[in-house]
């Protein structure tokens, strides 16, 4: 079985096509009011004295949500319900997130609220909230009229994508989740040293049972460890996808669909793919770097096999419902296995040029003085043809005019749409 | 507990008594629950200033349609036959609205009031409230997130960047709480 969460019409699907993902939404966020409004958030006293530490509750209860929510996310990974690269983590960009955290602070100090928060306090008709809801109506119109001038800062400024903290530290994700359970209850342990001495609270009346909880996040944190997350493989093996044969939605097994060559896209159909301004084709070849220096494909980018595998976040990150992603090596096998890595790692709309680079040149270049086939019989994925010079993507055959070759071949693409989830989170 | 004269129970609307918020912690795992089924359900966590950023986009287009298309910013959620609100963040903050308006009633906390330091007058409080609200989501903008959508959501799922501006959140309150304190204090 492969991971069912998340559930596919959030993930393959507009909202606009089933009703109710909306109301799951709707009730998701209910939930989200009726929490924030029951732990003092709508009370702007409340929020500002976690500032002057006395009353930690901010401190404490956004934690306490942070840790709770990772330690089950990546429980629900390790066992395999979920697949945790569908899920959405904000991208990393750095100095705008920095910068505007900084604002963000001065704000919340200055207005007592953040956007969540006042929604809550302006609903139990605090008027202090109906106030900063208005000031925040006026700062998000504000900020896209005034974006223009840094537009580029704001979009390219410390950009790394989808960057998480195992990426940084290089570390296991089950050792992260226990260092920041530890972290987090260092911090509550600290929290609790300031109350009892800042706000002069009996802390010896604070009940039992949030020991308890902390020793609970531990033990989930080991078990995350002791787990593991899903290696690529275990995810291949499990992996099912989904492709329209004969009118009909069919799940087959990846290496049924590498069998049944419905993942093999023939040269006509990349070079057509290449002129429809409505794809974005993003075409990664695999070989090494002196045959991609002898020739390659107008826009290909060389990448070597073993970093196919780093590329997956970014991938994964771009606005995919009209992206697709060829692979290509000299004949086949070196691109497949790259293909196989993609689809452990859900990257969606991947496939391999049908006979690879060889057979790109067999159509294209058959009159090209500067490439010929070669003479010696040579082993598989190997070019089969020698080149004048290194060109690179200067020959003809790098960059076919659409208009003049007319190939017949069977379309094999069929875009998987994903749901934008740009313009969400926040962003 | 000897001699001290009860108070007189507070109340909200509807002469519900006021009942006392949840123990911190308590609210954090319900919140870190309510967080962790997003993810699992939809793949999208929590979010507040985006849903507040596209009912003012909508209201745009409304107003000044022409506008919206020349503006890069805008574009992206309400350009051409774009709806600003079919997103997952609108349905949430509606959502958080009537969970809070809910949760006001039954538990005796709506009421028509204004919370504030004891040192500043009401207009004092509401003008600060009014540019907080103005700082905190251009900000939020600028950092495509605020404390829902980067701050939980992001810490949750281990984004490096999110963990990266909660840090400079707490740490532009922090800076700047001592100067500001006779707001609060």
């Amino acid at each position: 079985m492969q991971p069912i969460f998340p559930l596919s019409q959030f993930v393959n699907q507009a909202l606009s096509a089933n009703w109710w993902t909306y109301l799951v939404f709707g009730v998701i966020g209910f939930a989200f009011g009726y929490v924030l409004e029951i732990s003092g958030f709508g009370n702007s006293k409340k929020l500002a004295a976690q500032f002057y530490f006395k009353d930690l509750t901010v401190l404490k209860v956004m934690f306490t949500a942070i840790v709770t929510a990772m330690v089950l996310l990546f429980l629900a990974s390790a066992v395999g319900i979920l697949d945790f690269n569908l899920v959405y983590v904000p991208e990393t960009h750095l100095w705008p997130g920095i910068v505007g955290g900084l604002i963000m602070g001065v704000g919340f100090i200055v207005g007592g609220f953040c956007p969540g928060t006042s929604l809550v306090s302006a609903s139990t008709l605090k008027v202090d909230g109906i106030i900063f809801v208005l000031g925040a109506v006026v700062g998000v119109w504000a900020f896209g009229e005034t974006v223009d001038p840094f537009w580029d800062w704001w979009n390219q400024s410390g950009y790394y994508g989808r960057l998480t903290l195992m990426d940084v530290t290089h570390l296991p994700t089950g050792w992260v989740v226990l260092l920041v359970v530890f972290m987090a209850l260092f911090m509550f342990w600290g929290a609790e040293q300031l109350e009892r001495i800042v706000g002069k609270r009996d802390m010896s009346r604070e009940p039992k049972l949030r020991l308890i909880g902390a020793a609970a996040l531990v033990v989930i944190a080991v078990a995350i460890i002791l787990i593991g997350q899903p290696t690529a493989s275990e995810k291949y093996a499990k992996l099912l996808i989904t492709r329209e044969v004969d009118g009909q939605n069919v799940q087959l097994s990846p290496d049924k669909a590498l069998e049944g060559r419905m993942a093999q896209i023939h040269p006509g159909e990349l070079l057509a793919s290449l002129a429809d301004q409505k794809l974005n084709i993003v075409m990664l070849d695999v070989r090494s770097e002196a045959d991609y220096n002898l020739f390659h494909i107008k826009g290909a980018q060389n990448v070597p096999l073993d970093e196919i595998r780093a590329l997956a976040p970014g991938l994964l990150s771009e606005n995919s419902s009209n992206t697709i992603i060829v692979l290509m090596s000299n004949d086949e096998a070196a691109a497949t296995e790259a293909w196989k890595v993609l689809q452990a790692e859900s990257v969606p709309n991947v496939y391999i040029l049908e006979g690879g680079v060889n057979n790109w040149i067999s159509i294209f270049a058959a009159d090209e003085a500067g490439i010929t086939p070669t003479t010696t019989p040579v082993g598989d994925d190997q070019s089969r043809y020698s080149f004048e010079a290194a060109l690179g993507d200067r020959y003809a055959a790098s960059d076919p005019a659409p208009y003049e070759w007319e190939l017949e071949y069977t379309p094999k693409i069929q875009l998987q749409r994903m749901r934008g989830v740009s313009g969400g989170g926040c962003g | 507990m000897t001699t001290a004269a009860p108070e007189a129970p507070k109340k909200g609307l509807f002469g519900i008594r006021t009942r006392p918020y949840v123990h911190p912690y308590l609210g954090g795992v319900l919140l870190g629950i309510v967080l962790f089924l997003a993810f699992l359900l939809t793949r999208n966590g929590l979010g507040a200033s985006g849903g507040l950023n596209r009912l003012v986009a909508a209201v745009e287009d409304l107003v000044v349609p022409g506008h919206i298309d020349r503006t890069p910013y805008l574009l992206k959620m309400a350009g051409g036959s774009l709806n600003p609100l079919d997103d997952w963040s609108v349905p949430v903050i509606i959502g958080a609205f009537l969970g809070g308006m809910a949760s006001g009633l039954l538990n005796g906390r709506t009421k028509v009031e204004i919370n504030k330091g004891p040192r500043i007058s009401n207009r004092t409080r509401l003008i600060v409230a009014f540019i907080g609200g103005v700082l905190f989501a251009y900000g939020a903008r600028m950092a495509r997130g605020c404390t829902s959508g980067q701050a939980l959501s992001g810490g949750a799922t281990l984004s490096a960047g999110s963990w990266a501006l909660m840090m400079c959140i707490f740490a532009g309150a922090y800076a700047l709480a001592y100067f500001v304190r006779k707001l609060w204090n």
